[in-house]
């Protein structure tokens, strides 16, 4: 059986398709057969940042119809061959997606695969549901910036009362908190929460904190997920959230001011 | 315990057309000690007679467990029909045995089996088992214990006291007829007595709340004062306004 993962926020613009791209890698680079699904359907972007929008022939909505196979559907990642890509139909609007075609392709892929990443959309609309209502695990995604921070309590109380293990009264879903695009420069001047301010109000487990980084819009802009350049510190970041996930225990990196060559010098704070 | 409501779905902001609720009513008893329906009429008729405009159209429930100590039957569709002739409305029997009781059923008429009254059947079965619990079930299903954190759009409701044992995030909304205790940071809206009961409290030990309310008199976050932000403290109505105290 797979484990299906959510990468969600309520909030937009956050880095959820980013961090689901990522993710997706990291676990497929580490050898585990990972399938990744844009359900963000109308406003497809994930075969974008993956990469491989010149390959997209059916997608979702045609599986969830019956107009084409899972295998014709999927894509196999140029970069690593345990990944495989399911794209939203760019046409079509979220009500093409219902709970049991959603059900149907994920018990499908579950017999195959061992992690399924869910993109969601933004939002907690029909897209955003489906996309979480099968999930084992979240990932909320979360910028240190109070209204992103409200959107992921508000999925969280969604995850914990709309999912179908809270439907079926089964364990509760695992939730994971990722701090992306923070700036701890911004956060000692006060202009930024801090991962204690967002730890205090969302009080969730903290699987990582990505830093704000030009190497993520070039991830972007070449469509190669961010944690395959490992030079980067988003790529690291990454790299260590998809460890920790897969239960290795990291020191967290990127919460504190990189230090200048003078504090370096003289190890000032 | 409750299940947590939240929204999401569209349907969650309509209102219920219905809710089940308990009331205590006084209503007469009219207690028979004859099955004689002549004498019964007879006397009843003099008794309205001097209220008229008191009895007219009065519900009331009919009494029988004085004949039935005695072994006195009495034919209840007859006594039903006669109650209805002199202007009462028979709403209940009380204390009859199992077939006056199917019989009253069969003309529409509630049976009460109140406890108080040792009927036909309860004299032979040892009636304290059954009375007892009743009060102790009452009370612990109409409080709510919450064990996990109340996010942003959810909503709780406790048809008596509410128990939270961790965080009330901003934008969600606790409401309880009775209590509310918050044993984490408040910092959604809390209104408690909703029904109006006006000696509830809210109790929380760390108020940072976006509204506060006590049977409809209500604080919002700008209100508060700094003094007791950020502070355990209770909450209480007195004369019309709110007083927050420390803890």
């Amino acid at each position: 059986m797979a484990r299906i993962i959510v990468v969600t926020s309520g909030k937009g613009g956050v880095g959820k398709t980013t961090t689901s791209a990522a993710i997706a890698m990291g676990l497929a680079k580490r050898g585990h057969k990972t399938a990744v699904i844009d359900f963000d359907v109308g406003l497809r972007n994930l075969d974008l940042i993956m990469g491989c929008e010149r390959r997209v022939v059916y997608d979702f909505v045609n599986v969830i119809n019956g107009e084409a196979t899972l295998n014709q559907a999927l894509i196999r990642d140029k970069h690593c061959n345990q990944l495989y890509i399911l794209p939203a139909s760019q046409t079509r609007d979220k009500d093409a997606l219902s709970t049991e075609g959603v059900g149907k392709v994920l018990d499908e892929l579950s017999k195959d695969f061992k992690y399924i990443v869910c993109d969601s959309p933004a939002g907690i609309e029909k897209g955003a549901y489906l996309a979480m209502y099968f999930a084992d695990d979240a990932f909320v995604v979360t910028n240190p910036e109070v209204s992103s921070v409200r959107d992921s309590d508000r999925m969280l109380g969604l995850l914990s009362s709309k999912s179908k293990r809270a439907e079926q009264n089964q364990e509760p879903i695992k939730e994971y908190l990722l701090l992306t695009r923070y700036a701890p420069d911004r956060v000692k001047l006060g202009e930024m929460l801090s991962v204690d301010d967002v730890q205090e109000i969302l009080s969730l487990h903290l699987l990582g904190v990505v830093p704000e980084s030009k190497s993520v819009l070039n991830a972007s802009n070449s469509g190669t997920p961010v944690i395959l350049d490992e030079k980067s510190d988003a790529g690291q970041a990454y790299a260590d959230i998809v460890a920790r996930y897969l239960g290795e225990d990291k020191p967290h990196r990127f919460i504190d001011e990189k230090k200048g060559l003078f504090g370096k010098l003289f190890g000032s704070k | 315990m409750q299940r947590m409501s939240t929204d999401s779905q569209p349907v969650y902001f309509q209102s219920p057309a219905l809710e089940f609720k308990s009331s205590t009513f006084s209503v007469p008893v009219l207690v028979l000690s004859s099955n004689d329906l002549k004498i019964i009429e007879l006397q009843l008729s003099e008794k309205i007679q001097k209220a008229p405009e008191f009895f007219k159209n009065s519900p009331i429930v009919f009494d029988i467990q004085e004949l039935n100590r005695h072994d006195l039957d009495i034919d209840i569709g007859k006594l039903v029909k006669l109650i209805k002739k002199v202007g009462l409305l028979p709403i209940g029997i009380r204390g009859g045995n199992t077939d006056q009781n199917q019989r009253a059923l069969e003309h529409d008429i509630p049976v009460h089996s109140l406890h108080s009254s040792a009927t036909a059947e309860a004299a032979n079965t040892p009636k304290k088992i059954a009375s007892a619990p009743e009060p102790e079930v009452g009370i612990a299903s109409s409080t709510v214990l919450i064990t996990q954190p109340v996010r942003s759009g959810q909503r709780i409701y406790a048809a008596g006291d509410l128990i939270i044992l961790a965080q009330v995030s901003a934008g969600a909304e606790i409401l309880a007829e009775g209590n509310i205790h918050v044993y984490g940071t408040l910092r959604g809206r809390a209104l408690a007595g909703v029904q109006g009961n006006p000696h509830s409290r809210i109790f929380c030990s760390d108020l940072q709340a976006e509204l506060i309310s006590i049977a409809g008199n209500y604080k919002i976050s700008e209100d508060l004062n700094e003094s007791v932000r950020s502070k355990p403290v209770q909450i209480y109505l007195h004369e019309q306004s709110l007083i927050i105290k420390d803890l």
